[in-house]
């Protein structure tokens, strides 16, 4: 790893301070995604601006209606937080399945989101539960906050503050996680509001998508097994090694169709 | 760039150290401090040998500044035992239920475990593999260690369980 100037701003308006001021700033948040890459010189930013004393991002409320998340609140804090748990089961669950026991007590929220990996879980519920995204300037929708691959809307000295998310009736996430790794291969995120259903899809193509044709079936009142027959939009589905894309493609209506019948059956 | 004077608590002593914004945690504890229990299997956040107690959690200690850990209490596996030499519960356990071999994983996996069974003290099997996700064992295929843990669990609960506290959650995915 190079050097770099570490700097550790007691609030957020000190580290936007230090975003303006600074020679190529970074922020670091819980490290699991940044360090690693700083390690074998992915990145190498001159200053990282570390968000660790910003009790500020660290509040989990509900917000008009909403479940408001700080962004440097960890996994294992949406994992084990009373409010999610009885807000947005389906969040605490995805927070459960991100990466191990370890990595669960440094990642955050905010991290992985501003990261956009386009295999990370955080992302699906984003798109299934409207998230909004809240920053030291203005709020941003999901669908203009992820711009592909590992690119996110935030400019130079922005700050992700908080997620929003609309609270739904039901929820549950469904991965097939890369053996090694645990990343998604395909995951979905399936949420049941008064007035229908989403769903948000990740692992499987470049970019996070929505699946609204399954979207429409469900509201019309298909079960499970008619959701199977449903095949994934066409899009561009990620290949690799590990599985080729039109294997995700497939995927997609696996993971969707496990994740409707778990929630009818949490739903019953 | 520069030194970074820092303190910090490791295995209950107040210790002062010097250093540079790139070094990581688990090179000051080995270099500068000679704990050397912290091992390094990979340096990629994936093997959990160099995992340690910051404030009581385990995480790894390579995928951490040095600096980071300012004002920070740290435990080491060279800090579990009593000061009488009475091993730990969890150390025990691992002796009596064979659960090394070549001993390069254990510190990881003690910490791992000492911390993972804190929170959930009545952990079932299913709950404790998936607590070992980020340790790796290339020797003893798990089975022991998984005993070992289980083990911790009868001793901590006398009375036969129902259920494991907080494995629902952590069965699901
Ligand atoms: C072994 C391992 C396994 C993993 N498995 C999974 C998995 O299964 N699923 C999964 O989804 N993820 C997984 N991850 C990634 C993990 O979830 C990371 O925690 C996450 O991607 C990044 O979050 P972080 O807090 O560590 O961010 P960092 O690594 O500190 O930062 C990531 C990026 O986001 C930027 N950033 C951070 N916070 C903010 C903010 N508030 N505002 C603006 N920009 C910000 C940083 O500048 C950086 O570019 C894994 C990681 C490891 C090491
Ligand atoms: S050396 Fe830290 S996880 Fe392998
Ligand atoms: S005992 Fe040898 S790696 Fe685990």
């Amino acid at each position: 790893m190079y050097d770099f100037t570490y700097r550790r701003p007691r609030s957020v308006k000190e580290a936007e301070e230090f975003l303006r001021t600074s020679f190529e700033p970074q922020l670091l948040a819980g490290g699991m995604s940044l360090l690693p890459s700083m390690k074998v010189r992915l990145s190498a930013p001159s200053t990282l601006v570390d968000l660790s004393d910003l009790s500020e991002l660290k509040r989990v409320k509900v917000e008009n209606g909403q479940l408001e998340i700080g962004a440097m609140i960890r996994h294992f804090n949406v994992l084990t937080d009373a409010k999610v748990i009885e807000l947005i089961p389906g969040l605490s669950e995805l927070a459960s399945g991100i990466a191990d026991h370890q990595v669960r007590y440094r990642g955050t929220i905010g991290g992985s989101m501003a990261n956009a990996d386009p295999a990370a879980d955080y992302p699906a519920a984003a798109l299934a539960l409207n998230a909004e995204f809240i920053t030291n300037h203005r709020r941003i929708s999901c669908d203009d906050f992820f711009l592909g691959m590992f690119t996110n809307a935030l400019d130079e000295s922005e700050i992700l503050c908080r997620i929003s998310f609309r609270i739904p009736l039901a929820s549950c996430y469904i991965k097939i996680p890369h053996p090694s790794s645990g990343y998604a291969m395909t995951g979905a995120f399936v949420a049941k509001y008064e007035d229908g259903y989403q769903i948000g899809v990740t692992g499987a193509a470049s970019t996070y998508f929505r699946h609204c044709d399954m979207e429409i079936a469900l509201n019309n009142g298909a079960k499970a097994n008619e959701c199977l027959k449903i095949a994934a939009p066409d899009n561009d589905y990620i290949s690799d090694i590990h599985a080729s894309a039109a294997y995700r493609q497939n995927l997609v209506r696996v993971v969707i169709a496990n994740a409707i019948e778990k929630l009818h059956s949490l739903d019953s | 760039m520069g030194l970074h004077t820092i303190r910090l608590n490791i295995n209950g002593q107040l210790r002062n150290a010097s250093v540079r914004s790139n070094t990581l945690l688990a090179d000051l504890l080995r270099e500068d401090f000679r704990l050397t229990g912290v091992h390094i299997g990979c340096d990629t956040s994936q093997c959990g040998c160099c995992t340690i107690h910051l404030d009581g959690e385990a995480i790894k200690a390579c995928s951490i500044l040095a600096v980071q850990a300012h004002d920070h209490s740290i435990i080491t596996i060279e800090g579990l035992a009593s000061s009488d030499g009475k091993l730990h519960p969890v150390q025990q356990a691992m002796i009596d239920c064979h659960g090394l071999q070549c001993g390069f994983c254990t510190p990881g996996i003690v910490m791992l475990l000492v911390d993972f069974l804190r929170k959930f003290p009545n952990a079932d099997e299913w709950s404790i593999r998936r607590a070992l996700d980020g340790n790796l064992c290339r020797c003893t295929g798990y089975q022991h260690i998984i005993d070992a843990a289980l083990k911790v669990v009868t001793n901590n609960n006398p009375k036969p369980l129902n259920s494991g506290q907080g494995s629902d959650r952590e069965k699901d995915v």
